[in-house]
């Protein structure tokens, strides 16, 4: 763990993958507070209890930014119980490590992801 | 790709000129200073010409410089020097000391020590610009204060404190008058009698001198009480072998800033207010700062929905070397302590950039950042949940 860094989190930083909005998303999950300078916002599309199309939208620092995009390419097409599976760890490790002080503020896309299924379950059960 | 450097408030490159100045005290000049041979005469004779260039740059005399390791240090020996020699007053009442929330950390975290020693430390608000007060600073003063510590110009947003203002009150009232100058020097004339200033630091690096050197005036008739003891150079306040080489290019730059002085303030602030202008029309952008009351090189906005790191890094991704007021670029994790104190939420704080032009700094440069900066933040707004267009 270094305080530089990671090609792979300035190259996700400068080329995020899936960012954006649906429209008609089937789970939304907003984590995050301007106050800290980070807010993440993950939209996911289900079908057959797999993750069809997943898009984010993040303010925040290059940490929060890369996460929230590779998370997204990271559970693209898994079932919704794969993809709560993924952790902070999951993410700051692909991402080739996190500087220290960037692993708790910034690195919410697992958290955001968590209430999007949520959101999805809820929604599914009424 | 072009590259253009907008951080001259965080370092300058050492100029060609300070750089063979410097160059002898290496490997052929190398006595030391305290030396009674030849040798150490002839480094003696070189600090003590830096010692003049030095005053001259401030209107003060030669025996009033006392050479440091930077600005920190300066700030350090300034504060505490004077703080422990009257420390007497301490456990008393009413501030022992005045100084503001904009301060500089080198400043502000040894105040804040010196309360932990049991000084009563006040640190005035400031206006939405960054200005303190004066009334407030005068109606601070009790009997037992002996110093006031204010900073020339701010590092972070450029605001120029009253500093003439202030020091007709500490005069008034027959109280020391610190201020740090390390940003303001070699930017705006500082005559050290007409302002009634009686500590101030300056830094080398920040006027195209090396790192690792600076400067504390201290007005004759002042006594402080040493930091760091040892060998006894510089009246026994500073001890530490005399660091030839930095001195003699700290002396050079100070020549050099002010030979240039008319020159590099006004190429500066067509610089500065040519940016300022150009990105003055970025939608939902906010100048920091004072408009007029500012550092002829600093330029500082910002930008609401994107947070700053984000928004240095995307510059720099273009060859533009910036800096930000970001709690994430700090590892500390907090917002500016000098955004929150002109009354920003620390939301509006994050979206912040200064951006910082130096002598070689060129209209090119300004209009090359121009070019560039809208299609930025366009593109964090874009991808920012907070922005709602």
């Amino acid at each position: 763990m270094t305080d530089k860094y990671s090609e792979k989190v300035l190259d996700h930083f400068k080329n995020p993958r899936n960012i954006g909005e649906i429209k008609d998303a089937d789970g939304i999950g907003t984590v995050g507070n301007p106050t800290c300078g980070d807010v993440m916002t993950i939209y996911i599309k289900v079908k057959d209890n797999k993750i069809q199309d997943i898009k984010f939208k993040t303010y925040g620092c290059a940490a929060a930014i890369a996460s929230s995009s590779i998370a997204t390419e990271l559970v693209k097409g898994k079932t919704l119980d794969e993809a709560l599976k993924l952790t902070r760890n999951d993410v700051a490790s692909e991402l080739g490590g996190l500087p220290a002080y960037k692993m708790h503020c910034s690195n919410l896309a697992a958290d955001a992801l968590r209430k999007a299924i949520e959101d999805y379950r809820k929604k599914k059960d009424v | 790709m072009k590259k253009v450097y907008m951080d001259y408030a965080s370092t300058t490159p050492v100029d060609k000129e300070i750089i063979n100045e410097m160059l002898p005290f290496f490997d052929k000049i190398y006595g030391n200073a305290s030396s009674i041979h030849a040798y150490g005469r002839e480094s003696f004779d070189a600090c003590e010409i830096a010692r003049e260039q030095v005053g001259s740059l401030l209107n003060a005399n030669p025996d009033e410089i006392i050479f440091t390791s930077g600005g920190t240090e300066s700030d350090n020996l300034g504060i505490k020097g004077v703080a422990f020699k009257n420390k007497k007053k301490r456990d008393t009442k009413g501030y022992n000391i005045i100084t503001s929330e904009v301060e500089h950390p080198a400043v502000l975290e040894t105040c804040k020590h010196l309360e932990k020693m049991g000084f009563n430390v006040k640190y005035l608000p400031v206006d939405e610009y960054g200005l303190i007060n004066p009334n407030d600073l005068e109606q601070s003063i009790s009997e037992n204060t002996f110093l006031v510590s204010i900073m020339f110009g701010n590092n972070e947003i450029g605001t120029i404190e009253p500093i003439k203002e202030i020091g007709k009150i500490t005069k008034k009232h027959d109280i020391l008058f610190h201020t740090d100058a390390v940003q303001a020097i070699g930017k705006t004339p500082i005559d050290v009698n007409d302002l009634n200033i009686d500590l101030l630091s300056i830094s080398s690096h920040k006027i195209y001198g090396p790192k690792g050197v600076g400067a504390l005036y201290v007005r004759k008739g002042i006594k402080l009480q040493t930091i760091a003891h040892g060998g006894g150079q510089e009246k026994g306040w500073r001890s530490s072998t005399h660091n030839t080489p930095g001195i003699v290019g700290l002396g050079k730059a100070c020549e050099l800033g002010k030979k240039r002085m008319n020159k590099d303030v006004s190429h500066l602030t067509n610089l500065r207010d040519m940016l300022i202008k150009e990105i003055k029309p970025i939608e939902q952008c906010y100048l920091n700062g004072h408009p007029t009351k500012r550092l002829a090189n600093n330029v500082h906005f910002r930008f609401v929905a994107i947070e700053g790191e984000s928004l240095n890094l995307m510059l720099d991704d273009k060859g533009i070397a910036a800096s930000t007021g970001s709690a994430c670029s700090s590892k500390k994790l907090q917002a500016s302590h000098v955004l929150l104190a002109i009354g920003l939420s620390p939301e509006e704080a994050h979206g912040s950039i200064r951006l910082t032009l130096g002598r070689t700094s060129t209209k090119n440069d300004v209009e090359y950042v121009a070019s560039v900066l809208p299609d930025i933040v366009k593109k964090l707004r874009n991808m920012s949940p907070l922005w709602n267009r």
